[in-house]
């Protein structure tokens, strides 16, 4: 008798809840997000693709939900782990558009995976803002995938301007013309390095070490050790994380003396800053923000709160700015038909952490950091395509 | 015997002309469950046809699937699509040769590192090309839609099939099993047991390799990580293992509940896929030793011997 009242209560429980139920849910927008959470790509992710998500997905439900047209709509965020291979991406994208029916899709991690996944996106008509994705063929692609959009920037730019960043501390007569040049053995590093020998050349540099390394190579002694032999005036490295913390790890224990130090990938990681100190300062590399900026600042400030990491100081925002880029998109076409969300993104400005970001004709974003130096504190922007407050670079002296 | 085939025949055009129809139902995501059970069908039968035979564990799938990617992307931009397929089909045979030739002498565990380490050199081959060339990833940017990549896949199918059935009936097949089952009598009783061994090696190397080719478009950016994954290679062999190797159909039924179970592990549980996928192989093990087909012709003989006995 006693089991029957409880089982009755129960399911008069169970019954007013599901009743209650719809009469409190509010409107709920699911937003899909693929990533790698294992395979080569997972560290990238977990620095700069997985907490902008939480942080964004965390902030939007704090404060109510999305507008779109006066309802408040909360998100809900499926995560599929793609493993860092395409086929999984195409299958998880696929299954979010289709099983899940997600109201929108968060672009993938990386070139490759980006790519791997434009034409489903294309084909269910989502939006998808990279922010981890670089290609040189940007006219090409946005032709084919009219969905597609472009934050991070191009490498002819981001080489483009390192050479300018040492060809105006030559002309200070800061440094000298000599030019040591590294890079990884990897796709990355292969296209950056492809694309600045001739820039170098061009400017007049005289490239007295050249060398490239396969990637994973655990001992990078012997690189620092010719490179310091040919007694350049700056090192210039397109490098990977696990090279760019090794090499700068060589140059201390080598004393490199050099105007100017660049290593590619991850100098703007805090873990880089954290791991060298004061030997930090007056390392360059790609990336950048503009330190001083509130929005930034605040942005930081928030990350560190809700992630309990700080973002890195390159892809980080811009991971962050597609999700704002997106959010005020659907705001502002008070819709959430994405096709009308994807024409508000081609014909308007937005307002984000990294600053105003507005697409050009081929749905790329023109304005982007390319250079950045650790000064004090931060990794500051000194050269961009057109950012607002760029800091004058500082010459390299030392390693203590 | 004729007319069994006959049936058998039929019964394979019927499975055949039935999948095709798949891509009419307009579900994509049907579509692309289809398109990694043909792929790792086609993989898994040609790797069958050589490795089940012989006992010879291949771990060179990624090498041809990515020499076949590699094809199709370099290719595009000089040749029409449909040319390269065939052309892939070409090179994974002779890469086949070359290396069966170079190793097939050598037995057991030799084989099977030297496989698994082709895929690497050729990668490696690859990523020093690049840097000299300074030429990054490679674009295959085409209005092939996955339903046609599908089409291709099944038609593969098709053919592999078609292969392993005529191998399975010729003096070639007859002299595998004799190597599979001693290679030292099959040597006595005069078969060429490099020669048969490199010839079925060639069949599942440009098998691979056109499957890379096929598959090249769905990927839009090929580069070396990702077109020589050495995953590849493994969940084939598991694949097939689950499956069984002993007859053609063998892989099938490995591929089929494999891929909607690791659709299910994605799907579910998206933080734990590697830990829930160990664990599946576990239970296979020791559930399951002699995969699928196992399971099924034990099964068909305990039901005829209690026919009988009744």
């Amino acid at each position: 008798m006693k089991r029957r009242t409880l089982l009755n209560t129960t399911v008069a429980l169970t019954l007013s809840a599901a009743l209650a139920g719809p009469a409190l849910a509010q409107e709920t927008l699911k937003i899909g997000a693929v990533g790698p959470k294992t395979g080569p790509l997972a560290g990238g992710a977990a620095v700069t693709h997985w907490p902008n998500i939480e942080l964004w997905s965390t902030e939007v439900n704090e404060r109510g939900g999305i507008d779109v047209d006066g309802t408040k709509y909360m998100v809900e965020i499926i995560e599929y782990d793609d493993q860092t291979n395409p086929s999984e991406t195409i299958s998880a994208v696929t299954r979010l558009a289709t099983q899940d029916e997600a109201d929108f899709i968060l672009a993938p991690y990386s070139t490759g995976l980006n790519l791997a996944a434009a034409p489903i996106f294309d084909r269910f008509g989502y939006p998808q803002v990279t922010s981890t994705a670089s290609t040189d063929r940007v006219g090409e692609l946005s032709d084919q995938f009219p969905n597609l959009f472009f934050l991070l920037g191009q490498n002819s730019e981001i080489v483009g301007d390192a050479v300018e960043i040492l060809t105006e501390l030559r002309e200070a007569g800061d440094i000298g013309n000599r030019v040591a040049m590294v890079n990884v053995a990897d796709a990355f590093g292969i296209e950056l390095a492809a694309s600045a020998k001739p820039i170098f050349e061009e400017a007049g540099f005289e490239l007295v070490y050249e060398t490239s390394y396969p990637l994973g190579t655990p001992d990078l002694s012997p690189v620092m050790k010719s490179a310091k032999d040919s007694e350049p005036d700056a090192f210039v490295a397109w490098s990977y994380p696990p090279d760019t913390f090794g090499l700068t790890e060589q140059a201390v224990i080598e004393e490199l003396d050099v105007g100017v130090f660049y290593t590619a990938v991850a100098t703007a990681f805090p873990a880089y800053k954290q791991r060298f100190g004061a030997a930090a300062e007056g390392v360059m590399g790609i990336g950048g923000v503009n330190a001083e900026s509130e929005s930034f600042q605040d942005y930081a400030a928030r990350h560190m709160e809700v992630t309990g990491q700080a973002p890195d100081y390159w892809a980080s925002g811009m991971m962050y700015a597609s999700l704002q880029i997106l959010e005020q998109a659907i705001t502002g076409a008070g819709t959430i038909d994405r096709d009308t969300v994807t024409q508000y993104i081609k014909d308007n400005s937005f307002d984000t952490v990294m600053g105003t970001i507005e697409f050009d004709e081929n749905n790329n974003n023109p304005a982007y950091w390319t250079v950045g130096q650790w000064q004090g504190d931060a990794f500051r922007g000194v050269a961009s395509t057109g950012r607002e407050g760029a800091v004058d670079p500082i010459l390299k002296d030392g390693w203590e | 015997m004729i007319r069994a085939d006959g049936r058998t025949l039929a019964l394979v055009a019927l499975v055949l002309a039935v999948a095709a129809c798949l891509p009419l139902t307009g579900s994509a995501y049907w579509l692309s469950l289809g398109i990694s059970i043909a792929m790792y069908t086609v993989l898994t039968t040609s790797w069958a046809l050589f490795s089940g035979p012989t006992h010879y564990i291949s771990l060179a799938t990624a090498a041809f699937f990515g020499v076949g990617s590699y094809t199709t992307g370099i290719g595009i931009e000089y040749l029409p699509y449909w040319a390269l397929p065939p052309i892939a089909g070409v090179l994974g045979a002779v890469m086949a040769a070359l290396v069966g030739l170079a190793t097939l002498r050598l037995s057991g565990v030799y084989f099977v590192i030297f496989t698994l380490g082709l895929a690497e050199l050729v990668r490696q081959v690859i990523i020093w090309f690049q840097n000299i060339s300074g030429q990054k990833g490679i674009y295959v940017l085409t209005k092939i839609t996955e339903a046609q990549i599908f089409w291709q896949l099944l038609g593969l199918a098709a053919l592999v099939y078609a292969a392993g059935w005529a191998i399975g009936r010729s003096r070639l097949g007859f002299a595998l099993r004799i190597i599979g089952d001693d290679e030292e009598v099959a040597r006595h009783s005069g078969i060429n047991t490099a020669r048969a061994k490199v010839a079925l090696f060639m069949v599942s190397g440009a098998a691979a390799a056109v499957v890379g080719a096929v598959l090249a478009p769905r990927f839009v950016y090929i580069e070396p990580s990702t077109a020589f994954t050495p995953m590849l290679s493994f969940q084939v062999v598991i694949m097939a293992l689950l499956g069984g190797t002993g007859r053609l159909w063998g892989p099938l039924v490995g591929v089929i509940p494999f891929t909607f179970l690791w659709e299910a592990i994605s799907a579910s549980f998206p933080n734990q896929t590697t830990l829930l996928l160990g664990v599946s192989f576990l239970v296979i093990v020791y559930l399951l030793p002699r995969g699928f087909v196992g399971l099924i012709e034990g099964t068909r003989r305990r039901m005829r011997a209690r026919e009988a006995f009744a």
